[in-house]
């Protein structure tokens, strides 16, 4: 059975007065129905243009380059833009970081939730507002009914994270990507909107691709971890063995500078240096003039070994753990 | 010993002041509403020479206001602070700050330096003004400060767009202890930062308190950062400090329902393909700052709350050895092991 | 040079009617401030002007042994002459009404924004109220009752002019204000007037440049249409406006030469300025969005 999202070698680059800037360069991964696949890296690694390469939203100066995305088997890279917006929310929609971004402030969320049902069937208003009452519902927005008809800015952020999820799942969409939907939120509100989103996976069998850089968000509801640096995807695996034994310095360093690691008060393992400017990567590994094993094998682009069900890019991959 | 930093009763209101118009229709009988956040309640604290206390809450809690309150930045509506006896802000209608004996690191590295300056001239503004070094001794002064956290003495010619947001950071670190001061007061100084750049900016942060003994105020929202570079944190919510102690032993053993709730919350990394992924969500929302609820402000949200805590706010007290917790049921559930990492 | 200010004229260039407008605006400087030196004839010099060579038109060999290549207006004047010596007014008098207008309205703009309460709400005020009048009908006012001479018409132009720049630097500053590097220079803590004037002044210069450029060319307007009606500079300093209105009566006539070149000169000069206006304030505009 093929996978229903299938990326390979996307490579997204925007062209800019500084120069050509290799957001996203060969990037190749799959996911399955139902599956949650966690996408991880700090900024400039590339996670979000990969999520919005998927959804057909790289603006000018930048395009989608090169490389194939496929969902349930339709290629979604070089269709035009009135096929791209009868798949987008309908067969694939977004939650982005900040809801605003995704919510129109003069609108109310009734008006909005009609709209965005209305692009894609055509419904009665009676039968738009049930459904809308249902999607919120489902969100556990309490007095859904009431708080319909109300503006934006009448909820607090979470609240509005949350009819922006509602918005992406009112078509059933078969994948939803999030693009760091919890990083603005306070930790308590992140708790809840985790447990709502594992119980709708759960539920409704969609497909999410999370985006962060928290690793400990993304490992209580991926199953599988892609980490990404400089555009490329450096390792990949399933979430507890890449988090318990990674094999990509880079990976592990993230790990070791979380500061649990250490007793408190010591100093934390920190990787020195910061990421490369995509305008002007070093030749080779990127990670090569951070990293503590580099050699002068390193110059060379070390290709993506798969093994498995985990995979790295790396010359000089940390030992596998032994048994388990 | 006494305390370096007294913070006594500090109030903090926000009341935005009324249009022209509003205040005629005032004059005229017709009832305005007036829209006054209540950002701080009764605070006090005390931090004691060379300690790091940490300041940990979620939004709208007031950490931040208080952390402006101490460094001088506002000044408080009522109640007062005092660092080495001296208080920080002078009186009068518009109240200045009297004193550089605390200084402040911001949030955004991006925001915290002015963009048109360049950066050696930033850092020597505020000792030249003070006397601290003189004009001619102003170039030697920043080249030591720029190397004691860790940057390039050349880098005083640049300007701060030339620099990534950890080098922005240090820039802002080195600013703010080129005055000597005798408190660091740091705003979510690594929150705005990458992760592997967090480590290192935590790091610099740790040394320079080894090196130079400086007593910090710590607020963030992250409870792992928090935990890691204080020795004592405080727990805030809804402008009320609700439980302050040693810092491992308050993750150890939470006193306060609302501790013991955020605790729970956090999700934690799963290294076992079989873990189960162990975080509650704490019920219900933020409350408005602007009509807080009665009594103990976590009531609404709080599954032991009682009659009591609707009526009475509850007061800080010591539950056990320099813990202590504002809630009348406290010491409550003993969480000691779930939190012992 | 990475000054942050530096990127502009890579930019800048890459707009080439803007380029061509920055050029002719250079030209017309270069050429009006060295007036005295290329121009044939001084047009001040009443002693010179030969009445038999008024209202001639361009072509005509004067008196004075050379082509009158613009014609000559109604006291005998070389038109030539009248229009380099007049963009030369033109363009010191909007240099300098327009910049002490910044410097006047940015200050009163910033403070009012830094202090806030009652001062605040008396600059502003005073502001909102002259921005509710046209500049053209204060201006009118202010030079009728200081009457003529060059002091005096620039502080009727810096008079009529100030408030927008005080409202834009009050806006900016408004801003700037709020943001951390300020409250980081007040908490050093550093007295009141280095944090306004060091750090939230030359932050604000962006939209204050764009609002200066185009209020050079409304001084510039401004001085031709008083100067027209009249009022401002003495008939003894012929500006461009006062030609204009020298030559009205002749335009039926068919002496068309004597108001339209000048009118030509102060068009081709207040657009050109308006276009480089334009260029700057598109590009200042993504970076404020930055």
């Amino acid at each position: 059975m093929s996978a229903l999202l299938e990326v390979a070698d996307l490579t997204t680059h925007f062209m800019t007065r500084a120069g050509v800037v290799r957001a996203v360069e060969g990037v190749s991964f799959e996911v399955a129905a139902g599956e949650v696949v966690g996408l991880v890296g700090e900024s400039g690694s590339g996670k979000s243009v990969t999520g919005l390469s998927i959804l057909g939203l790289v603006d000018p100066p930048g395009r989608i380059v090169a490389g194939s995305i496929k969902l349930a088997g339709q290629e979604l890279v070089g269709l035009d833009g009135e096929s791209l917006r009868r798949l987008r929310g309908r067969r694939v929609a977004m939650v982005f970081q900040d809801p605003m971004s995704m919510l129109n402030p003069v609108l109310t969320i009734a008006t909005q939730m009609r709209l965005a049902i209305e692009a894609h069937e055509s419904v009665s208003k009676e039968a738009a507002r049930t459904r809308s009452i249902e999607a919120l519902a489902a969100v556990r927005i309490p007095d859904a009914a009431q708080r319909l008809d109300a503006y934006p800015h009448q909820f607090s952020g979470g609240m509005r994270q949350r009819v922006a999820i509602a918005i992406a799942l009112l078509h059933r969409p078969a994948l939803i990507v999030c693009d760091e939907p919890t990083t603005a939120l306070d930790v308590s509100i992140q708790a809840q909107i985790l447990t709502e989103m594992r119980g709708l996976v759960r539920d409704l069998g969609t497909a999410l691709i999370w985006i962060s850089h928290d690793l400990a968000t993304v490992s209580s509801l991926a199953s599988r971890i892609l980490v990404m640096y400089a555009g490329r995807i450096i390792e990949e695996g399933p979430t507890a063995a890449v988090l318990r034994n990674p094999r990509h310095p880079y990976s592990r360093g993230l790990l070791e500078s979380l500061p649990f690691r250490v007793e408190p008060g010591r100093d934390l393992q920190q990787i020195p240096g910061s990421t490369p400017s995509l305008l002007r990567l070093p030749d080779g590994c990127a990670f090569r003039p951070r990293c503590g094993q580099a050699t002068e094998l390193c110059h060379k682009m070390p290709l993506l070994e798969r093994h498995e069900r985990r995979a790295f890019r790396c010359h000089h991959p940390l030992p596998a753990e032994v048994g388990r | 010993m006494s305390a370096l930093v007294e913070v006594r009763e500090v109030s903090k209101l926000f009341a935005p002041r009324l249009s022209l118009g509003e205040k005629i229709a005032a004059r005229l009988g017709s009832v305005i509403e007036t829209r006054t956040v209540h950002a701080l309640d009764r605070v006090s604290l005390t931090i004691n020479p060379g300690e790091a206390v940490g300041l940990v809450g979620e939004s709208g809690c007031g950490k931040s206001t208080l952390g402006r309150v101490i460094a001088g930045i506002l000044s408080p509506t009522s109640g007062q602070v005092r660092i080495a006896g001296e208080p920080v802000m002078s009186g009068g209608r518009r109240p200045v700050k009297r004193t550089t004996r605390v200084q402040m690191v911001f949030q955004d590295p991006f925001a915290s330096l002015d963009p048109r300056m360049r950066v050696g001239h930033t850092l020597a503004e505020g000792p030249i003004a003070h006397g601290l070094v003189s004009r001619t001794g102003a170039g030697a002064y920043v080249a030591e400060w720029l190397e004691a956290v860790g940057l390039d003495p050349d880098f005083a010619n640049r300007f701060p767009h030339q620099f990534s947001g950890g080098q922005r950071q240090r820039i802002a670190i080195a600013r703010a202890l080129a005055m000597k001061p005798d408190v660091l007061v740091c705003d979510e100084p690594v929150a705005s930062l990458d992760v592997s750049i967090q480590a290192q900016i935590i790091n610099l942060f740790l040394k320079l308190r080894r090196e130079l003994g400086l007593t910090m105020l710590f607020i963030s929202h992250d409870l792992g950062v928090v935990r890691h570079v204080s020795d004592r944190i405080a727990i805030m919510y809804l402008g009320r400090i609700v439980e302050i102690g040693d810092a491992r032993r308050t993750y150890a053993n939470p006193l306060h329902p609302y501790t013991q709730a955020l605790l729970d919350s956090v999700p934690k990394l799963v290294l076992a393909d079989d873990e189960i992924v162990s975080f509650k969500a704490i019920h219900g929302e933020l409350p408005s700052a602007l009509s807080p609820p009665s009594g103990c402000h976590f009531h609404q949200r709080c599954p032991h709350a009682v009659d009591l805590c609707r009526s009475e706010v509850p007061q800080l007290r010591e539950i056990e050895g320099g813990h202590r917790a504002a809630c009348h049921l406290a010491p409550v559930v003993d969480h000691s092991s779930a939190h012992a990492r | 040079m990475d000054h942050p200010l530096a990127g502009i004229w890579g930019e800048f260039r890459e707009n080439r009617v803007a380029v061509a407008a920055l050029a002719i605006v250079l030209v017309i400087a270069l050429v009006a401030l060295l007036a005295p030196l290329i121009a044939p004839q001084n047009p001040y010099d009443l002693a010179k002007l030969v009445l038999m060579d008024a209202r001639r038109p361009p072509g005509y060999v004067g008196s004075g042994g050379y082509v009158h290549i613009l014609g000559t207006d109604a006291q005998g004047r070389d038109l030539y002459s009248a229009i380099l010596y007049g963009l030369r007014i033109s363009i010191q008098i909007g240099v300098l009404a327009g910049m002490a207008a910044l410097v006047v309205g940015a200050v009163l703009g910033t403070c009012a924004a830094y202090f806030g309460g009652r001062i605040e709400a008396f600059i502003m005020r005073i502001v909102d109220l002259q921005l509710s009048f046209p500049a053209i009908l204060l201006a009118l006012m202010l030079a009728a009752l200081l009457g003529k001479g060059m002091a005096q018409l620039v502080a009727a132009l810096v008079a009529a002019q100030y408030a927008y720049f005080a409202r834009t630097a009050h806006g900016a500053a408004s801003v700037e204000r709020s943001k951390d590097y300020v409250e980081a220079a007040l908490s050093t803590p550093l007295p009141a007037y280095v944090v306004v004037f060091r750090h939230i002044l030359p932050n604000c210069l962006p939209p204050l440049i764009v609002v200066a450029t185009v209020q050079i060319a409304n001084s510039i307007s401004l001085e031709a249409t008083l100067s027209f009606l009249g009022l401002g500079l003495p008939p003894t300093e012929p500006s461009l406006g006062m030609l204009i209105a020298n030559g009205f009566q002749y335009m039926l006539s068919g002496r068309y030469w004597i108001s339209i070149y000048p009118g030509i000169a102060l068009i081709v000069l207040i657009v050109a300025i308006n276009l480089v206006g334009d260029q700057v304030r598109d590009q200042f505009n993504p970076r404020l969005k930055r």
